[in-house]
């Protein structure tokens, strides 16, 4: 995609010489936050290797009872989802909104199917009662360190879930967007890649989860 | 630094070298590697988030300033890590009284 000479006033803002400057920017500025939100789960991460260390056989027990069954499926379900969302932007990038808006939607689905998965995960959490706080009845070997564990893992996945959540109701707006063509002409695309950004990210965060949490477990 | 439209084909690839790295994750999970799980796992995931930033998040595309802020936060992050653990793990190193 090329600059053009006199973009129409609605598509390049005022305070910016060009297309790409504008671009550049938004992109720019989406990282900046992206990077503060790598710190904000990096403390969790970093937390959580702490206790693991020094609780060896607890967190090895605690990863034990989460189900790999839900989560395995559940990451390939991620992994697509950024597949579709990185076709919306891409087809967006080219103009077409129909298919835009059809991969948005595909997206918005799979986010869903995630969500969905882990709530049965987390009820069969509670039915086990290994929740911490509202359901905990384990009395196994260290118990205390498998509480821990449990604590680490509804802070990890809940801030995760919470993040998922709140991407899928962004690109449930992004949706109605792109079907009144809202990212039409093309150039107008930057806002929906910038929510492909974050997507990535929440899926980026999912990827680092799925061995910190449930694969660790099987050989500590 | 102008924008590229990558093809759809390529982000076909992409995902699907990430779901089978996934499926190679977990299946190294099951065997035991006597020590080096966690190190080899974690590898695997970084690589995983690596092609996910390069290619989905167009970092490949991106200006010089872009690729500079997922680096800084990486940096961060490393030392975050690194600042933890090298008092955590070194602990036991020294017989200081009363620590």
């Amino acid at each position: 995609m090329t600059v053009h000479a006199h973009p129409a006033p609605h598509v390049l803002g005022e305070q910016y010489q060009s297309l790409e400057q504008q671009h550049a920017t938004a992109e720019f500025g989406m990282w900046i936050f992206l990077a503060t939100e790598v710190m904000l789960f990096g403390g969790l991460f970093i937390a959580y290797t702490v206790y693991r260390i020094v609780y060896p056989d607890g967190f090895a027990e605690g990863s034990r009872h989460l189900d790999l069954a839900i989560a395995a499926p559940n990451t390939a379900v991620l992994i697509v989802s950024s597949l579709t969302m990185a076709l919306a932007v891409r087809t967006a990038q080219l103009g077409e909104r129909r298919k835009t808006t059809w991969y948005l939607i595909a997206t918005m689905v799979l986010g869903v199917v995630f969500m969905v998965l882990k709530g049965v995960e987390y009820y069969q959490h509670f039915l086990e009662g290994m929740v911490p706080g509202l359901a905990w009845t384990y009395a196994g070997p260290d118990a205390n360190a498998v509480q821990l564990f449990f604590v680490a893992y509804f802070s990890m996945t809940g801030l995760h879930a919470i993040h998922l959540l709140i991407a899928i109701g962004i690109v449930c707006v992004c949706v109605l967007l792109a079907r009144r063509g809202a990212y039409l002409p093309p150039e107008r695309h930057t806002s929906l890649e910038m929510v492909g950004l974050y997507w990535h990210f929440v899926d980026m965060i999912w990827t680092v989860l799925l061995p910190l949490l449930y694969l660790f477990g099987f050989h500590p | 630094m102008s924008e590229r439209v990558a093809s759809g084909g390529g982000y076909v690839a992409v995902a699907v070298v990430l779901l089978v790295m996934t499926a190679l994750n977990i299946g190294l999970a099951m065997i035991d590697l006597r020590g080096f799980n966690s190190v080899v796992s974690l590898l695997i995931a970084a690589v995983e988030v690596v092609l996910m930033a390069v290619y989905f998040m167009h970092l490949r595309w991106s200006a010089p300033m872009t690729r500079l802020v997922g680096l800084a936060a990486l940096l961060w992050l490393s030392i975050l890590m690194a600042g933890t653990l090298d008092d955590l793990l070194t602990r036991g190193w020294l017989p200081v009284p009363g620590k």
